[in-house]
């Protein structure tokens, strides 16, 4: 490592498009791709183990029939959980309440959070108060607000309850998965404005005075050369959205616990492994949620052509 | 850009948007503030402002272990983390913003899947594994799943802010001598220490939040955080809903949240919006 200067040398000498073998590499080469991978190491070890790791054991649990209160009956059976979950109306009952809760609360997010990050933007004064009050509710713990609301909608002491005639919204079905998605709405637009905003700035002034000179109206420049311009960083803000958006728990863990058919695919887990406690079950849902998730990614990615927000950094 | 001059049009009608916007973003919170204030008769009287305040919800929450050791351990838990989350995503982020190595792609998706896991998939055999390891329901149980996904929130946005980084001076460095690691605890760590603060700020938040984990990976106060203890509050009898309480908790775990937006409010959005877009 005492090679420093030709560390520097060999760096951008690799960087050629024609992958050198490791025996021609220089020893400042070596080096610098040692520390490389002891500076990642650590990182790698921790995430691994936490992650890839557990996923892999619940890949093997799920074909286990693996009951906690039945330690001896444990047994191998193949595919048997999936049938089960698959085959369960409360799997699809889940997944239904959790697409509609992903669906709408992303929509309406995204057209809020364009709103605010154009206000974030674009306000003439107030700019540092605007952005602080936004930054509440991003940082509030989910849970603390969930009280707040299921409160606010708990008719004869609400505040929102007594404005709709103390209707006891929680206790219907699709009323109480409004109240959820107006929950997640509130918490989530905040962090949408923001990822927003990070585009909005990066869409020239020159263009937009340019247009308003031809005469371009508000919406027209909107339209022809906001969005387009901000379609990168929109579909990464859509895709970090819905991925969060489906794995939806502590809302509604704390204003339902989903009670009425409002549970969605998280809660289904987290019921079958601590009330059923039954491993295989609950592993076999886990397994199914993360192959959910990584279907919506691989949409997002091919279908819509998003970047994955980690290739920028490489091509640096 | 909007207009070149200002007119008193505009100024009132941003002014109005901005009101809009703040209040839209604080009700819901003060709410919680007001419900917090009102006594157990006022809590079933459904006016946004208590008509008489007191502190009795706040002397009941504070005065009692249920709750203040969970609060002890939240910050524990949630400062130990951080400081463990933030020391190896700088290790990683600096080499993913300066070193040529191979694998790096690799790393980068690994982070990205990781930032996006469904946590409620990991519940099951983490609960299973941590039972084994006799990790369950102890403040390790908690911090190394709160690192592991505080890890991809950190090198994304150390590394952002790592490219920021006047390189010259760590070329000047190893000119001098200095070897890549010398370079980058002496010049280059003092640099990043505001991108560092920030990242922070970001993943003692995620911790701070966090809900899922902290109900599935403990049992008793000894390890439970704050946000799941008030899951687990009970009445003064059983037949009261402790409301009061339970706001009164809420607020408390709220008030550290506000003080960091407060004081840190243009590096939390600078944090916020380095990481994903600016490509």
């Amino acid at each position: 490592m005492s090679e420093a200067v030709g560390t520097v040398a060999a760096s951008e000498a690799i960087e050629e498009p024609s992958g050198r073998r490791k025996p021609q590499l220089s020893e400042g080469a070596k080096a610098e791709r040692r520390l490389g991978y002891w500076l990642c190491a650590p990182a790698v070890i921790v995430m691994v183990a936490v992650t890839l790791f557990p996923i892999g054991y619940a890949i093997y649990l799920s074909l286990e029939r693996y009951n906690l209160e039945l330690p001896q009956d444990v047994k191998f059976i193949g595919l048997g959980n999936y049938a089960a979950v698959l085959s369960s109306p409360y799997w699809w009952q889940a997944l239904k309440v959790t697409v509609v809760i992903t669906v709408f609360s992303v929509a309406i997010t995204l057209v809020l959070g364009m709103l605010l990050a154009m206000v974030m933007h674009r306000t003439l004064f107030g700019r540092g108060t605007v952005r602080t009050a936004a930054l509440i509710p991003y940082g509030i713990v989910t849970v603390a607000a969930a009280y707040g609301w299921q409160y606010a909608w708990t008719p004869g002491q609400g505040y929102l309850a007594s404005v709709f005639n103390n209707s006891a919204a929680l206790t219907q079905e699709w009323k109480a998965i409004g109240v959820i998605i107006l929950a997640e709405i509130w918490k989530t637009t905040p962090f949408m404005g923001l990822l927003l905003l990070a585009g909005l700035s990066l869409v020239p002034e020159d263009l937009q005075k340019a247009a308003m000179v031809d005469g371009a109206t508000g919406w027209q420049r909107f339209t022809k050369i906001t969005l387009p311009l901000m379609k990168p960083a929109i579909l990464v803000a859509l895709l970090f959205r819905t991925l969060d958006s489906f794995r939806i728990f502590d809302n509604i863990y704390i204003l339902t616990a989903g009670a009425n058919n409002t549970g969605s695919v998280s809660v289904l887990g987290y019921d079958n492994l601590f009330n059923a406690l039954n491993l295989g079950i609950g592993s076999a849902i886990s397994i199914l949620i993360f192959i959910c998730v990584a279907i919506i990614a691989f949409l997002f990615i091919k279908g819509f052509g998003t970047a994955a927000p980690g290739t920028d950094i490489t091509k640096r | 850009m909007a207009a070149v001059t200002t007119t008193p049009r505009q100024k009132i009608s941003w002014g109005t948007t901005n009101v809009v916007v703040v209040v839209l973003a604080l009700i819901p919170v003060l709410w919680l503030v007001s419900l917090s204030f009102k006594t157990p008769a006022a809590i079933l009287d459904p006016s946004y402002w208590p008509k008489a305040w007191t502190w009795s919800n706040y002397s009941q929450i504070l005065s009692t272990s249920q709750f203040i050791r969970p609060l002890i351990n939240s910050i524990g838990i949630g400062v130990i983390a951080t400081f463990i989350a933030v020391v190896l995503a700088s290790m990683a982020a600096y080499a993913v913003a300066r070193l040529q190595f191979p694998g790096k792609s690799v790393l980068i998706g690994m982070a990205l899947l990781i930032a996006v896991f469904p946590q409620i998939a990991l519940i099951t055999p983490l609960f299973s594994i941590e039972r084994g390891l006799g990790l369950f329901n102890t403040w390790p149980g908690l911090i190394i799943p709160y690192v592991a996904f505080g890890l991809p929130l950190g090198i994304y946005t150390l590394s952002a802010f790592f490219r920021e980084i006047p390189w010259e001076l760590e070329k000047a460095a190893k000119v001098d001598g200095a070897t890549p690691f010398q370079a980058f605890v002496k010049v280059i760590a003092p640099l990043a220490a505001p991108g560092m603060v920030t990242t922070a700020i970001l993943v003692f938040f995620a911790c701070w939040n966090d809900f899922l984990f902290a109900i599935s990976f403990t049992s008793t106060i000894s390890s439970r955080t704050a946000p799941a203890s008030i899951a687990y509050f009970s009445g003064s009898s059983q037949f009261t809903v402790p409301t009061g309480p339970i706001a009164a908790a809420a607020v408390v775990i709220t008030i550290p949240i506000i003080i960091f937006v407060l004081f840190f409010q243009r590096r939390i959005v600078a944090g916020l919006t380095s990481g994903a877009v600016k490509g």
